[in-house]
């Protein structure tokens, strides 16, 4: 194993990270928005808006990333009328056209993850409120979210990690991420196992520190499913 | 108990409340008036419409016809083609749930909160008021329901009766004009049953108007101030305490209470 290599490899990696992470980030926290529309139209009870949901997440959850990182970046320049329309500027960057379709596939996939915490709160719970006066928003501020977000934070981890893989694909569309610049660097050097192990590693780091992220927050925001304190001693002989 | 007083506005008037589910009617016209220190149980077999009716009176569920006032102003409804009854007015439904305080057989305490935060939701949420005032008027509330040292457990972390207690605690922050119990003591363990019903049983000695549907004989006979048995969606008889329990008319009611 040539060391030296393996650490100049990681220090040029490192520069790629904060693009990797940005592409992560934002696509998430945008395709969050609108998985949250989606389980909403899902779940209003309207066919035309549980089609159309539906029909969205059928398509995006069942075609390849790929093909529609292709389809953005390459498919949508082909029409004049995207080339001449006010968001030519954003889709002719194939930053924002990877952002895109991160967004959209992750979307299709939250959705399913946010209806399924949305179910899974009590309809007692959602009834009490309305029994003391809450309107459906603050219903659904109060009580319906915040319960919901609980339910659904293991299933959301394991999205959020595959979004930061998936990332990895944007490499293809001409962005140095940390895939694209490890390619890079294998074009140059031809030593794909080395630096291709240290982008692993790197991807594996980032995934690692992003699921404690997960656990501490949902821990911090689940006392009410741990044992309470002062119950814990009452086998001890403890009794107030 | 307390006498009639026909001559105030009632605290609930309810006129030829008729509902169904699908094809099953499950109130078939009812009439009812609650006035202002009534303690009224209900009583009744399973699907004889008991909770259904309360349920209307704070538009859980949305009557097919009749008409329901709260301190006089009625609650607007309109009805489709298919006979449903449907709200005109959110605004004005959970204005007029804001005064009814809710408590309901399965507790139904928000799980994320604790307790001291499921008492105070509402009031600072919904009536915005300050929340220095909803808390010191929450502790008291604790304390008057017995369970002042439970303030910041979370609902998972008490008994039944205990959640039970929290929940009256919760609708009495609201400072209702009417308190609706819809079954409190039927999802409580036996021995658990006495601490919720002396709650009950000390509201109405404070003279709070209260609609209670209930299973409990001995809170029916000693506490209210009327008694409505329902059967078929339909009130069969109701009376004072000492009238239904000594010499009801109905065969049905005597069948019931010696059940």
């Amino acid at each position: 194993m040539d060391f030296l290599f393996l650490y100049e490899t990681f220090v040029t990696l490192i520069s790629a990270i904060p693009t990797t992470l940005q592409l992560a980030a934002t696509s998430v926290a945008l395709g969050t928005v609108l998985a949250l529309g989606l389980a909403l139209c899902r779940l209003s009870g309207i066919a035309p808006l549980d089609w159309f949901a539906r029909a969205y997440i059928f398509i995006f959850r069942g075609t390849p990333l790929l093909v529609q990182i292709f389809l953005i970046y390459y498919g949508l320049s082909q029409f004049r009328g995207v080339r001449r329309s006010m968001f030519w500027f954003i889709l002719r960057d194939p930053y924002w056209c990877a952002i895109i379709a991160l967004m959209l596939c992750t979307a299709a996939y939250s959705a399913e993850i946010i209806r399924g915490g949305l179910l899974s709160v009590p309809h007692g719970q959602v009834e009490a409120g309305r029994a003391c006066g809450m309107s459906r928003f603050l219903v659904f501020r109060r009580i319906v979210m915040p319960l919901a977000i609980r339910q659904s934070l293991p299933a959301y981890s394991n999205e959020i990690i595959s979004m930061v893989k998936a990332t990895s694909l944007a490499s293809i569309i001409t962005i140095m991420e940390v895939t694209g610049v490890a390619a890079k660097l294998i074009s140059e050097t031809y030593r794909a196992i080395e630096v291709f192990i240290v982008a692993g590693a790197i991807y594996l780091a980032i995934n690692f520190l992003l699921t404690r992220i997960v656990v501490l927050t949902e821990y911090r925001l689940s006392p009410h499913l741990r044992q309470a304190p002062s119950l814990q001693p009452v086998a001890a002989g403890e009794m107030k | 108990m307390t006498a009639m007083t026909p001559n105030t506005t009632p605290a609930i008037e309810v006129r030829g409340l008729r509902k169904s589910f699908g094809p099953v009617e499950v109130l078939k016209g009812i009439d009812l008036t609650a006035h202002e220190g009534e303690v009224i149980s209900i009583l009744g077999s399973s699907g004889s419409g008991k909770s259904t009716m309360l349920r209307c009176i704070n538009m859980l569920e949305t009557p097919d016809a009749g008409d329901i006032s709260v301190a006089g102003e009625k609650i607007s409804l309109k009805r489709d083609a298919r006979g449903h009854g449907h709200i005109v007015d959110r605004r004005q439904v959970e204005r007029i749930r804001s005064e009814l305080g809710m408590v309901f057989q399965s507790f139904n305490l928000w799980s994320h909160k604790t307790v001291i935060e499921n008492i105070i939701e509402a009031p600072i949420h919904v009536q915005k008021r300050p929340k220095a005032d909803v808390i010191a008027e929450a502790e008291a509330l604790l304390e008057k329901v017995g369970i002042a040292d439970k303030r910041n457990h979370y609902p998972s972390h008490l008994s039944g009766g205990q959640q039970q207690r929290a929940a009256i605690a919760r609708a009495l922050a609201m400072r209702p004009k009417v308190m609706l119990f819809d079954e409190p003591t039927s999802a409580l363990d036996p021995e658990l049953v006495g601490e919720v019903l002396r709650v009950m049983r000390s509201l109405a000695d404070e003279g709070r108007t209260m609609l209670v549907v209930t299973h409990e004989m001995g809170f029916a006979r000693d506490v209210s101030s009327r008694v409505i048995f329902l059967h078929q969606g339909a009130i069969e008889e109701q009376g004072s305490p000492e009238e239904m329990f000594t010499h009801a008319q109905s065969e049905r009611f005597r069948k019931f209470i010696n059940a």
